[in-house]
């Protein structure tokens, strides 16, 4: 068991988790993502690294709870355990010289990115982050942000903070910047990372986006994870998670996330009385 | 023993589920010997003075000797000289193409009335079971030596189960949450029930193998980093790669590796969705790609989910890799065979999903390396399959991930390691490799034969016995 070490909702719905997995913290890097079962009967699930400890030999996630798994992570309180954290697994993500890094994240995607940008940074990039979200009530670390970035800016649904609309207002945001940007780096949803790519193409800027395909061991066994990227197939847990933006074949990847789009609200409908009677019969 | 007499050439059938009883449940299929047929089988067995089944076993089990105990009723002994051998015999009595080892060789074959070697030997490991623990055998005093193994399948089970009782501290690393290998991701329930695993993994615990899950050597640790730790370490890490066909339409919806679709159901026990988190899609029409064990457990697995479930093969029925009795049980089940056909590109509907198998048809030509008949085109002979799912079973090489994090490790042309057959030493000190890693895709015997012979070697090496 993995010892849950902190645990709480950071803005509705996205919750922060902290675990205890000292060996998959030791030589973890930014960009590296790990496998977790909430419980004995659960699915395995990747979740991006967003921040870890390897003194403390913590590791912590930030996640969207959205279907039958993350849903009972976010019950997870202090004290208890998981069954599997496994890691750290992909690519870790380039950490190059490029010279303006535009760092682009929505939902989870602020999480995730805060570690790349960290070492973005250190490495002597200057910064520009963009956070994307609905409404300003769901942007969280913020102040983490605002200390690496040379500049912050927002882009809100409802126009609540910053540029009003989505990511494709991206370009305005690059124009209206005193610099070229020589890098885009974009952490989220599927659909963010397309709509982000699709800004900067017709810019010429390099797009790493960093994919979320289903997964299921994230070691390069089942083939589930596979994205056609500049016309070749490959498998997002071990040659990504980063690719190039302007080569991913988005409309087959938006598709097979689907797949199980039908039984994954089943759990949601099942109550728990009849899993549990279920469950002692098989397990006599 | 008694005056000469004819030999009893009627081998006894196994009681079995029925096939239209099975084909809806996941339940082991074949229930088994009952302690009376498995004596009658027993003394069928002439006893060759020169037994010629014993070369045949990749781990040259005693087996006259073996099935003379059970002719006797002395299934203890017969315990013994079986274990002295072969440390999973209720797996092995199980899987083993016995066909292809043991059986081929049976003196009583040329005369039509081969000895059921497999099933006396499931038998005598499935009496052990049934009367509790097993007889824990005597460990050596502490060597102070430490040795690591990597991944949890046949060959690393083995490993670790020889070196704990020579006085080793041994721990076995496995990526998955499971112990077991191939023996729980992907031979599926009904022919491999998994508390057999479960009890061959628990045995081990209780002699003292340290077991950590949930650990990707090469990535949680490299293999460098562990022998910082361990004075030596035994790569099984399997042939877990798995190959696609590369051709039009592959990453529709619908289309799964083998891998895919057996962990799914098997690790991840699918088939008891939802109490059980992970989905596994309930298809209509499931074509599976392949001839071997693996395509059979996919199209059996299909069934029992409910759909009509068709073997998509390039060559005949004859030339099929699988074992023969699985291949018999599919074809009782209703696993429809197309033979000498050969996916071309798979189409798909408005939504991604697979709809058409497209394929070529084939006839078979001169022998090829592999000694089969090579399938061979017909030029113009296309036929259409209207399918939902589509299970890629045409093989698998050995993960790349241990060998590209391992400097000097010499690996061969499809990324196995390379490794002395013998004695399992790889081209760096230290490492030693054996199962389906050096050898690709093969068997649960080969690949716990590897793992004792590597574990004499690791044994030599660090107590120069
Ligand atoms: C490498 C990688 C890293 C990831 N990192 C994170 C992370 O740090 N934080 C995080 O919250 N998620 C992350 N994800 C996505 C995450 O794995 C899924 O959200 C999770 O599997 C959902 O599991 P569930 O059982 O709760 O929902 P399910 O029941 O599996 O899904 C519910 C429904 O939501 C849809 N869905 C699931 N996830 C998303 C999504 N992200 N965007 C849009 N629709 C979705 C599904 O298709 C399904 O229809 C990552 C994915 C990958 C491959
Ligand atoms: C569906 C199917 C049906 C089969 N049917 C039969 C049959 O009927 N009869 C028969 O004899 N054989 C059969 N086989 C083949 C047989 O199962 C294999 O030959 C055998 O399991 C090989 O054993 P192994 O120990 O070498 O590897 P595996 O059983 O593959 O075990 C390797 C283990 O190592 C783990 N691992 C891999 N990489 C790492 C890493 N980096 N770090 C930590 N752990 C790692 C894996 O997760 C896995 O658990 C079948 C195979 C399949 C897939
Ligand atoms: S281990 Fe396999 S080959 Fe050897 S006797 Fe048993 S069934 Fe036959
Ligand atoms: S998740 Fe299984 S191969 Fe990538």
């Amino acid at each position: 068991m993995y010892k849950v070490i902190a645990s709480r909702m950071i803005v509705p719905n996205v919750h922060v988790l902290t675990v205890e997995a000292p060996d998959v913290v030791r030589d973890m890097q930014p960009g590296q993502f790990v496998i977790i079962r909430a419980e004995e009967e659960g699915e395995r699930i990747p979740l991006s690294v967003s921040d870890w400890d390897a003194d403390r030999g913590t590791v912590t996630l930030v996640f969207l709870n959205i279907g039958s798994t993350t849903h009972r992570l976010a019950r997870l309180e202090e004290g208890s355990g998981i069954p599997t954290v496994v890691g750290p697994l992909g690519n870790p993500a380039e950490i190059g010289l490029y010279g303006t890094v535009l760092c682009l994240a929505g939902c989870y995607g602020i999480g995730s990115l805060f570690p790349i940008a960290r070492a973005l940074k250190a490495r002597g990039n200057r910064i520009i982050t963009v956070l994307e979200a609905r409404s300003s009530f769901l942007f969280y670390w913020e102040e983490r942000f605002r200390q690496l970035s040379d500049k912050l800016v927002h882009i809100t649904r409802d126009g609540t903070k910053g540029y009003k609309g989505h990511v494709g207002r991206l370009p305005e945001v690059i124009k209206a910047l005193a610099e070229p940007v020589h890098r885009v780096i974009v952490n989220g949803c599927t659909f963010l990372l397309k709509r982000g790519s699709d800004a900067t193409r017709p810019l010429g800027i390099p797009t790493t986006v960093s994919l979320n395909p289903i997964m299921i061991d994230g070691t390069g066994m089942c083939g589930v994870c596979r994205v056609s990227v500049g016309g070749v197939t490959r498998f997002a847990c071990v040659h990504g998670p980063d690719f190039d933006g302007h080569q991913v074949d988005w409309p087959e990847l938006l598709q097979r996330r689907k797949t199980y789009m039908a039984e994954e609200v089943v759990p949601l409908r099942t109550s728990r009385c009849e899993e549990h009677s279920l469950h002692a019969e098989e397990t006599r | 023993m008694a005056e000469k007499k004819k030999p009893d050439l009627e081998r006894r059938e196994i009681p079995k589920q029925p096939p239209e009883v099975r084909r809806h449940n996941f339940f082991e299929v074949a229930l088994g010997y009952t302690e009376e047929l498995a004596v009658a089988e027993a003394r069928r067995c002439i006893q060759c003075k020169k037994p010629q089944c014993v070369p045949s076993c990749p781990v040259e089990i005693d087996i006259p000797g073996f099935i003379a105990h059970i002719a006797t009723g002395d299934f203890q002994e017969g315990v013994r000289v079986l274990k002295s051998r072969n440390c999973l015999p209720a797996v092995c009595g199980r899987v083993c193409p016995q066909e292809e080892q043991c059986e081929k060789t049976c003196a009583l074959k040329k005369l039509g009335g081969t000895v059921a070697i497999g099933r006396l030997e499931r038998f005598l490991a499935d009496w052990e079971a049934a009367r509790g623990a097993p007889e824990m055998p005597a460990i050596q005093g502490p060597t102070g030596k430490k040795v690591a193994v990597v991944g949890g399948g046949p060959a690393g089970l083995t490993v670790a189960g020889d070196l704990i009782q020579l006085g080793y501290a041994v721990t076995i690393y496995e990526a998955l949450h499971r112990m077991g290998g191939v023996l729980v991701y992907g031979i599926p329930e009904f022919r491999l029930p998994k508390a057999i695993v479960n009890r061959e993994v628990q045995y081990l615990q209780r002699l003292g193998v340290k077991l950590v899950t949930d650990f990707v050597v090469g990535k949680t640790r490299t293999i460098d980093s562990l022998l910082e730790e361990y004075d030596a370490i035994f790569v099984g890490s399997g042939a877990g790669l798995p190959w696609f066909m590369e051709i039009p339409g592959e990453n529709l919806n619908g289309v799964y590796s083998a891998n895919e679709y057996l962990t799914r159901l098997n690790l991840m026990k699918g088939y008891r969705f939802p109490e059980y988190h992970t989905p596994i899609k309930v298809h209509k029409r499931v074509a599976v790609v392949g001839g071997g064990n693996v395509a059979m457990d996919c199209a059996r697995s299909a069934l029992r989910l409910g759909a009509e479930s068709r073997i998509v093969y390039r060559r005949s029925r004859e030339e099929l890799p699988a074992r023969l009795e699985e291949v018999e049980n599919a074809e009782e089940e209703g696993v429809i065979f197309e033979f000498l056909t050969l996916p071309i590109r798979y189409e798909g509907d408005a939504s991604g999903w697979v709809r058409r198998m497209v394929c070529q048809r084939m006839r078979l030509g001169e022998p090829d390396a592999s000694g089969r008949r090579s399938p061979i085109p017909i030029a113009g002979d296309e036929t259409v399959f209207e399918v939902d799912a589509v299970v890629c079973a045409i093989g698998n090489s050995p993960n790349p991930l241990i060998g590209s994090t391992t400097p000097g490790l010499t690996l061969g042309k499809k990324g196995n390691i390379m490794a002395d057959e013998a004695t399992g030493s790889t081209s760096r000190a230290k490492i030693w490799a054996g199962g389906d890693v050096v050898t690709g895709a093969a068997t649960v015997i080969l690949a716990m034969g590897a793992g004792r012979k590597a574990a004499r070697a690791m044994h030599e090496y660090l107590c120069g016995s």
